[in-house]
């Protein structure tokens, strides 16, 4: 970095090298709050595949799927056919309002807590403090000449990487086949190249994020930062030093020689030792804290040796910053969080949630898609009726074989009759077995007397004919010769 | 510029020396590893540039040492479907073409090749979807047929064609040219067609139809019936329907009768494979006119038989 006294910069170099980032262990409540959802986000990512779900003898058993192949989507009870993939964009719509909502909230809480980044760099941080021991072994160790320890702790350590590499990356691969079948699909050399190649790149991606690249990410990688920058308020929490509590700062025994001349501060550097992204909160707010709060737990934990009050690091609003910096008192955390913005953040996020819930209830699990033949528009029949093709697609999204009737309504004197039948088995209606989820294609003829308008609207109905009478409906033309061809 | 440069207070950064309405931009160094990347990407190009094509020459581009191309992908990609299909297409030709109906799956998979072969070789006359062409050629989708639309009817006319000179087993008849060659007059054509008409329900009985249905039976029932109901035996066409080939107006009958089309279709037996021909057949009778029962089995029809179309 250029010295202060360097106005143009004209030295500064090109390219950085990346610092070390050695965190210190540390506890505390918001360590143990990590701790926490370290455990559960792990525990869904590796866990969920392994969750069955009986759908019955035609749908797989495993209860989140994504069925490339087959082109379906399970989700416990729900199950997502492709055109229903607005129920898809609705979720991410979810997840990025949820996303504003948090933020505007709790500032980069996801950053801090939830980021797959976040909590697979935290899990290879354990890793390195187990093999190499705390913050100061490992400065030593990686300061230190290629002796036979280094090599061997590397070894061990880049080989629990990886371990948790491959996991990481096999976990990926069960949402997306039956987990218990592909897992020995996989070991005995069975499964599909997509799925080795998928290991291979998550594990590669894993290894290279997770453990060497990490803070970079967030730096210089990721989007979400620069979004949240913008999504963050003065009434955001955030991680703050108040400085105006204490600075400046002074050894305790300064302090003890010169009472009153020095803040809280006791400028101990713990807030910095177990910073996982290497940065000194000290210097005000900055892109690379992701507000993983570890700094308050360290500095809590130094205020209470030293019999200070807890709280010179801790979450806190610019607006309260600046009331706290005057004398006042900040408002209640409750206060913070419930204000109009995030409220309406609430409310869309929930009306899309309960617009989603709801329309996954009501929606009918049999679906036409009606086309009319365009080449030919009509066929003259030898009778002097007219007789017209249309291309069906029903889609039977049950798990279950299904028996179903299409009609016709407002086609006078319609008779209608499908591959199977003929012009002489025609009736008003056709019965059809529908296989369980599955999309049905059925050609279809309609025969109607000749005299009627050259266009003329009707619909083409489905109805299911084994206890549930609900189905769908297609409104669709009907076309005759123009009068005199 | 440069004298605009500063370092900025808080990040302790050089500024590149820009200012938009007081935004500044910290020159911050990339970090390392980004060139390393770049390196990387740089030497991953290179590779890329000589084992795959990648210089635009004058004719072509360069190969590539491993001589891949997307066309040779494509070959590829072609064998494996006819691979893939070969089961299919030969489980097709196992089965006598009048079972096919009776597979559903097969049939299926045969109407779609049909379909397939249909695009390329019939559409040119009988249009996509086979609705023909007005005054031209016939269309395939009625429940009107020339010479038979059961399966195996169908399969014969693909295989044989219609009024081929130079093949013995092909479909023949001729209609005389009762105008041109003065079998009839003008006087008597037009009360032929009034009779036609009526018969077809298109007009009221008249003196001239009643006229028109003497010279009917001497000179049209042999092949088209003494009701005008047709034969396909020799392609005959119903007369009393509503599908008109060349036409059921006035003016339409009357160049129908003064001077027949005696149309022709090429015949696809040795031009096309068996199969081929088969799923041809399946296509057609897909397409909403195709007859279950099957028309009685046909003596072959020699060339110059057709004379037996005479009236
Ligand atoms: S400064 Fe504190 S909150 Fe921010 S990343 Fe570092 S330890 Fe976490
Ligand atoms: S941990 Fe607290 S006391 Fe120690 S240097 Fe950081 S802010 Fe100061």
């Amino acid at each position: 970095m250029a010295s202060p006294d360097d106005l143009t910069g004209e030295n500064a170099p090109l390219y950085a090298a990346r610092k070390g980032v050695y965190p210190k262990r540390v506890d505390g409540p918001f360590r143990r709050f990590k701790w926490a959802i370290m455990g559960i986000t792990l525990a869904i990512y590796y866990g969920t595949p392994w969750i069955r779900w009986d759908r019955g003898l035609y749908a797989p058993d495993q209860a989140v799927l994504v069925d490339l192949a087959n082109r379906r989507f399970y989700m416990f009870q729900i199950e997502i056919w492709p055109h229903e993939f607005y129920y898809v964009a609705g979720l991410l719509i979810m997840a990025g309002i949820g996303l504003f909502l948090v933020t505007s909230a709790v500032g980069r809480a996801w950053c801090g807590y939830a980021c797959p980044q976040t909590v697979w760099t935290d899990l290879f941080q354990h890793v390195d403090r187990l093999v190499d021991g705390d913050r100061n072994a490992q400065i030593r160790l990686a300061n230190g000449p290629w002796t036979f320890e280094k090599i061997s702790k590397r070894a061990i350590k880049y080989l629990i990487y990886l371990t948790i590499a491959f996991w990481t990356g096999g976990a990926w691969i069960m949402y997306f086949a039956d987990a218990p079948t592909l897992t020995v699909e996989f070991w005995t050399g069975q499964a599909a190249p997509i799925a080795y190649a998928t290991v291979a790149v998550l594990t590669a991606t894993t290894f290279i994020l997770g453990g060497f690249m990490r803070e970079q990410v967030c730096i210089y990688m990721c989007p979400w930062p620069r979004i949240q920058t913008a999504m963050m308020d003065e009434k955001s929490l955030l991680v703050t030093y108040k400085d105006w509590r204490g600075e400046p700062r002074g050894s305790v025994k300064k302090a003890e020689a010169h009472p009153g001349a020095f803040g809280d501060c006791i400028d101990c550097n713990q807030c910095v030792a177990v910073c996982p992204t290497g940065i000194d909160i000290r210097e005000g707010p900055q892109i690379g804290c992701i507000t993983c709060a570890l700094c308050i737990d360290a500095c809590d934990g130094v205020m209470k040796q030293v019999g200070r009050p807890r709280g010179l690091i801790d979450y806190c609003t610019l607006d309260d910053a600046a009331t706290e910096k005057a004398g006042g008192v900040g408002k209640p955390v409750m206060k913070t969080l419930l204000r109009p913005r995030t409220l309406i953040y609430f409310g869309i996020w929930s009306a899309i949630g309960a617009a989603m819930l709801f329309s996954l209830g009501q929606r009918t699990r049999l679906d036409l898609a009606v086309q009319h033949e365009r080449s030919p528009l009509y066929v003259q029949l030898s009778d002097g009726h007219i007789r017209n093709n249309y291309t069906l697609k029903l889609r039977n999204m049950e798990t279950r074989p299904r028996r179903v009737a299409v009609t016709v309504d407002g086609l006078k004197g319609a008779a209608l009759w499908t591959e199977a039948g003929s012009r002489e088995t025609a009736g008003q209606r056709v019965e059809i077995m529908l296989s369980p989820d599955s999309v049905t294609r059925l050609k279809l003829f309609i025969a109607a007397p000749g005299d009627g308008p050259a266009r003329q609207d009707f619909t083409i109905a489905t109805r299911g004919l084994d206890g549930d009478p609900r189905g769908d409906s297609d409104i669709i033309q009907f076309d005759r010769p123009e009068a005199g061809q | 510029m440069v004298d605009r440069k500063r370092i900025d207070e808080a990040t302790g950064t050089s500024t590149v020396g820009h200012e938009w309405d007081g935004i500044e931009e910290l020159d911050t160094p990339m970090p390392r590893w980004w060139l390393w990347t770049f390196y990387a990407s740089i030497v991953w190009a290179a590779g890329y540039v000589v084992l795959y094509p990648a210089w635009p020459m004058l004719n072509s581009a360069t190969q590539g040492v491993l001589g891949w191309s997307s066309r040779s992908d494509l070959e590829r990609e072609m064998q494996a479907h006819a691979e893939r299909r070969a089961p299919i297409t030969n489980a097709i030709a196992a089965t006598p073409l009048t079972d096919l109906p009776a597979k559903p799956e097969l049939m299926q998979a045969a109407v779609q090749g049909g379909a397939a072969a249909f695009r390329v070789h019939c559409v040119q006359c009988h249009g996509a979807g086979g609705a023909g062409v007005k005054k031209l050629y016939p269309s395939l989708t009625d429940d009107d047929w020339l010479w038979g639309g059961d399966l195996a009817s169908i399969e014969y006319t693909i295989a044989h064609g219609i009024r081929n000179p130079d093949h013995k087993a092909t479909r023949v008849s001729q209609m005389p040219a009762f105008g041109r060659d003065g079998i009839l007059d003008a006087a008597q054509i037009a009360d032929v067609v009034s009779h036609v008409r009526v018969i077809s329900g298109q007009e009221k009985p008249s003196a001239a139809a009643a006229r028109g249905e003497a010279l009917f039976q001497a000179n049209c029932a042999v092949c088209h019936g003494a009701t005008g109901a047709g034969d396909r035996t020799v392609g005959a066409p119903k007369l009393t329907d509503a599908v008109w080939l060349y036409g059921g107006d006035r003016d339409s009958l009357t160049a129908t009768i003064v001077q027949p089309r005696n149309g022709v279709m090429p015949r696809w037996g040795h031009r096309l494979d068996p199969v081929t021909v088969k799923m041809l057949a399946t296509y057609v009778y897909s397409l909403g006119g195709g007859e279950k029962v099957s028309a009685p089995t046909l003596a072959p029809i020699s060339e110059g038989q057709g004379a037996d179309g005479q009236p």
